[in-house]
């Protein structure tokens, strides 16, 4: 049987320990990663996460087994020599091999991340959001219609409005399990954002903007809210605590949130995406 | 002198400076707009604390660097105001505020900030009168707690109001609204309130000087 080369041998270990490396990662670390399951977009995220991780995985152990194997079989073995050792040229398989490799591991993570944001990935897509889930629900149930939810930030709060449940707006932000959410989000004064890491949504609220993001819970319990985006000098005081609960308690909570704010309810502009005060500004 | 002299002269030296430097530091860091202590009347679970506070539309020469910037004041047992936006209050104590308002009306920017929420019975009285909702165009400022969920619009005083105040801290004999409410303060923590009416006049949209400075239109809760 013919002998391996050096190019094989390093292939050949580079091989076995980027397989055990990947089973090691899948095993222990996959299920720990960022952002977890609590929806069905932040399941996506963390799934794109596990990708890009075992990729550079591969990555990582083709440097490590490159270096150290050739710092242990290409080491000089005379410890008084002194010399350089020969200068290498033009090795066309190697640069072959290095342009190829780079190429398909930079354009499979170009397509790869492409695929998966056409796919809705929990962000704001703006006022013409490019992934609309309902649009492939509604053909399979012709009445689907998502929870619309208006996330409205404002110096230093953020508040929600629920156009489907008779159009209160609340200082809670609490959503039904297992129900697509179609968030606008936008502000009433300067640039905030919206994140809700353990839902893996983030969607900037600029003021007269319309920032759709979809999101469909997925499990029961409290979920930290976030301002992402330097708005002043409470910033750092711009969080709360919002509630993924069941479809009967969220029906419940409505109700008495609608009956709670009823006696503002009458005086709020009337439901638009594109939510601005009138007169534009109050003071200053 | 020996070599040895010089080196001791030169870490005694530098151990001063480091010294003098972290007592610096530690200045610096620990600076900032003294914490007031609202009286407390009563003791165990009948103690309750009284908060009298007031908004004007400049604060003055008086008490404040900036006297053209809309402020609060917190007034003591003597009847004395100050110019402090960080109260010290007791946990799970019974906090009785009273806000004496003279500043105009400019409007909520949001008129769901027009609902008072996380008072006791979440209401508040205007003069006298329980409400539980302010027509959101005749406020003037907010006080709320967005952590405790509590929420007050502040009615501002009409703007054809006879002996209007100019600077603050104001005389109660200028014309101004009375409010009050109760609430029943949370676990020790910090907790921010603010003004929810960009009310910074003279700044861009009414949302800089005054709005983003501590002390004046924001401050803090120490619950202890």
């Amino acid at each position: 049987m013919r002998r391996l080369g050096h190019g094989g041998r390093i292939a050949v270990i580079w091989l076995l320990s980027t397989t055990v490396g990947m089973v090691l990662v899948a095993i222990f670390l996959a299920p720990i990663l960022p952002p977890g399951n609590g929806s069905k977009q932040a399941s996506g995220q963390q799934f794109d996460n596990e990708v890009l991780l075992l990729v550079s995985v591969a990555i990582t152990a083709m440097i490590v087994v490159y270096f150290g194997y050739t710092l242990i079989v290409f080491r000089e073995r005379d410890t008084k020599a002194t010399v350089d050792g020969p200068s290498i040229r033009g090795n066309a398989g190697i640069q072959t091999t290095w342009v190829v490799g780079t190429t398909i591991v930079v354009l499979f993570l170009a397509a790869f991340g492409t695929y998966e944001l056409l796919g809705g990935a929990g962000g704001g897509q703006g006022a013409n959001p490019v992934f609309v889930p309902s649009a492939s629900a509604a053909v399979l149930q012709p009445n689907h219609k998502p929870l619309q939810v208006q996330v409205i930030g404002q110096q230093w709060q953020f508040t929600f409005r629920y156009p489907s449940e008779g159009g209160f707006e609340s200082a809670s932000f609490v959503l039904p399990v297992n129900q697509e959410v179609e968030l606008h989000v936008t502000s009433l004064d300067v640039i905030h954002s919206f994140w809700v890491p353990a839902l893996g949504l983030k969607a900037d609220a600029n003021p007269g903007v319309d920032n759709v993001a979809y999101i469909t819970p997925k499990k029961v319990g409290p979920v930290q809210i976030h301002c992402a985006e330097l708005c002043g000098l409470f910033h750092g005081y711009m969080f709360d605590t919002g509630h993924v609960v069941s479809q009967s308690a969220f029906k419940a909570w409505a109700a008495s949130q609608r009956q709670f704010v009823s006696p503002i309810t009458k005086d709020l502009p009337k439901y638009d995406t594109h939510y601005l005060p009138d007169p534009p500004f109050r003071a200053g | 002198m020996s070599s040895l002299q010089k080196l001791l002269g030169i870490g005694v030296a530098v151990a001063i400076a480091g010294v003098l430097i972290g007592f610096y530091i530690t200045g610096f860091l620990m600076s900032g707009p003294t914490a007031f202590r609202p009286p407390v009347s009563g003791s165990g679970a009948s103690k309750t604390v009284d908060l009298t506070i007031q908004t004007d539309a400049a604060g003055g020469p008086t008490l404040t660097a900036n006297p053209s910037w809309v402020s609060y004041f917190v007034r003591d047992e003597n009847k004395q105001w100050h110019h402090s936006t960080i109260w010290t209050l007791p946990a799970h104590t019974r906090v009785n505020v009273t806000i004496y308002q003279f500043d105009g009306d400019s409007g909520l920017r949001n008129p769901f900030m027009a609902k008072v929420r996380g008072t006791l019975g979440n209401t508040m009285t205007v003069n006298g009168k329980t409400m539980n909702v302010l027509n959101p165009d005749d406020a003037s400022h907010t006080f709320a707690v967005p952590a405790m969920g509590l929420i007050v619009p502040l009615e501002g005083v009409a703007d054809n109001a006879k002996n209007q105040c100019g600077f603050g801290p104001c005389a109660l004999s200028t014309a101004h609204q009375t409010i009050t409410f109760s609430f029943v303060t949370p676990g020790k923590g910090r907790y921010r309130w603010q003004c929810f009416v960009p009310c910074a006049a003279g700044f861009l949209d009414g949302f800089g000087g005054p709005m983003q400075t501590l002390g004046y239109m924001d401050g803090f809760l120490d619950v202890t």
